[in-house]
């Protein structure tokens, strides 16, 4: 394969414990440490494996996001990508930028660039939606492995053999390439980037894009209306006999 | 006082220390719920001449908070009452009871955090923190407790209660400050019963950056350079020799080590109020380091995620340690020249046995923890070739014998060779008067000589004389 592109999004950091804001119009943003969404960076790191086996020539990072976004691509470059694109939209990119503006985003971006590969995380940690990659594929009229647990692109690069998670258990699909795949949690353990690579990541090509300008509606189709946290955990309740549990199992907890 | 248990079952978890190294033999243990059930035990047991041993947490690593005997243990873990923040001061009020992470999680809430971190967080209590002066691993970017105590409510042995936090505010210049006599006594001058603290701003964003050094050296102008580079963003600068992270790998087996070479493995920890600021400056202390020689090789966490797992590697160690068998655990300072000598020397002196000998610590507070593991158990041989040579070695190149841990009951017998006599005679008179008849914490901190005892030794526990109280 010649070229793989490789979709990051900058969310929240997983392990940040999230506020909603005193409007209750999203989650609070201001001062909360933010990174590449886990998935992005699995994804980040079967790029650069592909290329690492010789199985690709170039990997490029890109981003949809606000200006930020531009240190995410910078991990992605300090990871061993090759390239960046940043497309530029301060539209908030949790709540505001929907999946399918993203993957019409992403399509303009691939019409540009000829991947034979696209690889994203499953979803984001943030919206979790899980559509960008099955819509992005679908616009692209390109076959699709979601949910990638195991990637093995052929010799030939004419083809990929995905192992997809499934509810059951795991599939074992053949597709032929270009193709989108999405990665889930088992595909690989990505690396940490290194010292030689953070200090090349600086000099590496990023090139920012306008959303606005690559002809996207990005005006949103499902608004969020109001956001508001779990209702606090009820303390436990301890129960005298056999038939009270199973009372409040049948009566209260609904689960009997 | 509302709870208080008795005999052998009851009281053993409150005999035992955490490393289960020392055991005492309390057969009774009170848990009070207030400072005034706090003064009641201490007035009933001064008047009856019964010794008593605070207790927090127990995770001290001196044995300083079980008891040697039978003392009553005084428990804290009731005063667990966080009484709030001061948003506009800064200053978090709270029981002497409440647990580190405990705090630290209720003031991240409101976009603060503790001015201390160490790895027993999730089981000390604030009021033992201050009562050891704690250090832990932001001690670097925080400095010492003893900075950020800005009042203490404590109970002297006669019961009688002392509230200087009753003015919550960081300037207050009035008088002796008898809290700065509580921090770090130990639990020998009074029960700390409520603290008022001093807490920075919990930074939004932190980064993590883990590098092998060649020698020690080399870790030594990593250090110098961490400080030139990152200034007022580092928030901890650790050290790993490889024994020390051998071991955390061998008992935490899911994580490994992300970088190769060298002898040393230096933890650097930037946490500031703006992301693409502190990365710019890490890059450039990477970038420097590497110029200058001093990094053969380092990765940076890109995410909190990973940024936990490289700290578990460093934090993992203690345990590994005394879970491989009997550990002789030292917590030293040195000169920063002179830290990892120790170190080579002690490997020297031990050549003869099998053991399993690791240096790592706080390099930015010049603090060694040295840990000399023995899988077969404990072996007087291997003790009697460390001790008293660590402490005289430590002493002879102008460094101190306990540099966090405090001294306990571990240490007294060799305060001397840190202090002065003119400085323990001082200490002594103190704990007399504060304390005339000798029952708080006995056997801990001051050596019996020096403190002396009280009329009617030997100190008992007379179950015929108890009251219902």
């Amino acid at each position: 394969m010649r070229k793989v592109l490789v979709g990051v999004k900058r969310v929240v950091d997983y392990a940040v414990r999230v506020r909603v804001s005193a409007d209750k119009s999203g989650v609070e943003l201001a001062n909360t440490k933010m990174s590449m969404n886990p998935f992005c960076e699995i994804a980040v790191e079967e790029a650069i494996r592909l290329k690492e086996k010789g199985a690709a020539e170039e990997v490029v990072a890109v981003s949809i996001g606000p200006k930020q976004a531009q240190e995410t691509l910078r991990s992605a470059l300090a990871m061993g990508c090759d390239r960046a694109i940043h497309v530029q939209t301060d539209i908030r990119s949790d709540q505001g930028l929907n999946p399918l503006a993203i993957a019409q985003l992403l399509e303009k971006v691939v019409e540009k660039e000829s991947p034979d590969l696209v690889i994203v995380g499953k979803q984001s940690i943030d919206g979790d939606h899980a559509t960008t990659a099955p819509m992005l594929a679908e616009l692209l009229g390109w076959s699709q492995a979601t949910f990638a647990a195991r990637l093995d692109v052929a010799a030939d690069g004419a083809s990929a053999e995905v192992e997809r998670e499934t509810d059951a258990g795991t599939e074992v699909v053949k597709l032929p390439l270009p193709a989108v795949i999405s990665a889930d949690l088992r595909l690989n353990t990505p690396r940490y980037p290194k010292l030689p690579n953070i200090m090349k990541a600086k000099k590496k090509p990023l090139e920012a894009l306008e959303a606005a300008d690559l002809g996207v509606d990005l005006a949103p189709t499902l608004v969020v209306t109001g956001v508001a946290p779990p209702p606090d955990r009820a303390a436990g309740v301890t129960v005298e006999s056999v038939d009270d549990l199973v009372d409040k199992l049948k009566n209260e907890a609904a689960v009997i | 006082c509302s709870r208080v248990l008795e005999g052998v079952d009851a009281c053993a978890p409150y005999n035992t220390d955490w490393m289960r190294k020392w055991e005492g033999r309390a057969r009774v243990v009170a848990e009070p719920a207030s400072t005034e059930e706090v003064s009641a035990v201490l007035k009933h047991c001064d008047r009856r001449r019964l010794a008593v041993v605070p207790q927090g947490g127990k995770t001290g690593l001196v044995g300083g908070s079980v008891p040697v005997h039978d003392e009553v243990v005084l428990s804290t873990r009731r005063l667990d009452k966080i009484e709030g923040l001061d948003e506009d001061t800064g200053v978090a009020t709270c029981g002497a009871g409440v647990v580190l992470a405990d705090l630290d999680a209720f003031l991240r809430d409101k976009g603060f955090c503790a001015p201390l971190d160490l790895g027993a967080a999730g089981t000390c209590t604030v009021g033992g923190n201050l009562a050891t002066n704690a250090g832990g691993v932001r001690f670097v970017r925080y400095g010492s407790l003893r900075g950020a105590t800005v009042g203490v409510e404590f109970v002297t042995a006669d019961g009688t209660v002392v509230d200087c936090a009753g003015t919550p505010l960081r300037k207050d210049n009035t008088g002796y400050a008898l809290p700065q006599l509580l921090v770090g006594s130990e639990g020998t001058l009074g029960v700390i019963t409520k603290v008022a603290l001093a807490v920075p701003a919990a930074p939004s964003s932190v980064g993590v950056a883990w590098l092998a050094c060649d020698d020690f050296g080399a870790v030594r102008r990593t250090l110098r350079l961490a400080r030139t580079h990152l200034g007022e963003v580092l928030s901890a600068i650790e050290f790993l020799d490889l024994p020390a992270r051998d071991a955390a790998l061998r008992a935490q087996p899911d994580l490994s080590d992300p970088v190769e070479g060298g002898s040393f493995r230096v933890l650097v920890e930037v946490a500031g109020s703006d992301a693409a600021h502190d990365d710019e400056k890490l890059n450039r202390f990477l970038e420097a380091s590497a110029e200058a020689g001093a990094v053969l090789d380092g990765v940076v966490a890109a995410s909190t995620t990973k940024a936990r797992e490289l700290w578990r590697v460093r934090e993992g160690v203690s345990d590994a340690m005394s879970n491989a068998g009997f550990v002789f655990k030292y917590d030293v300072s040195l000169p920063p020249a002179r830290l990892y000598d120790l170190v080579d020397e002690a490997r020297a002196r031990l050549a003869g046995f099998e053991l399993d000998v690791a240096g790592y610590g706080h390099v930015g507070d010049s603090n060694l923890h040295l840990n000399v593991c023995d899988a077969t158990g404990y072996n007087a041989a291997v003790h009697e070739t460390l001790e008293p040579w660590v402490y005289e070695a430590v002493a002879a190149a102008g460094g101190s014998i306990s540099a966090e841990h405090g001294v306990g009951q571990c240490k007294p017998d060799h305060l001397h060779l840190n202090k002065p006599a003119a400085a323990i005679d001082l200490m002594a008179a103190i704990k007399r008067t504060l304390d005339p008849n000798l029952i708080l914490n006995p056997y801990k901190v001051l050596p019996a000589a020096a403190v002396g005892r009280p009329r009617g030794f030997p100190l008992f526990c007379a179950d015929d004389e108890r009251d219902d109280e």
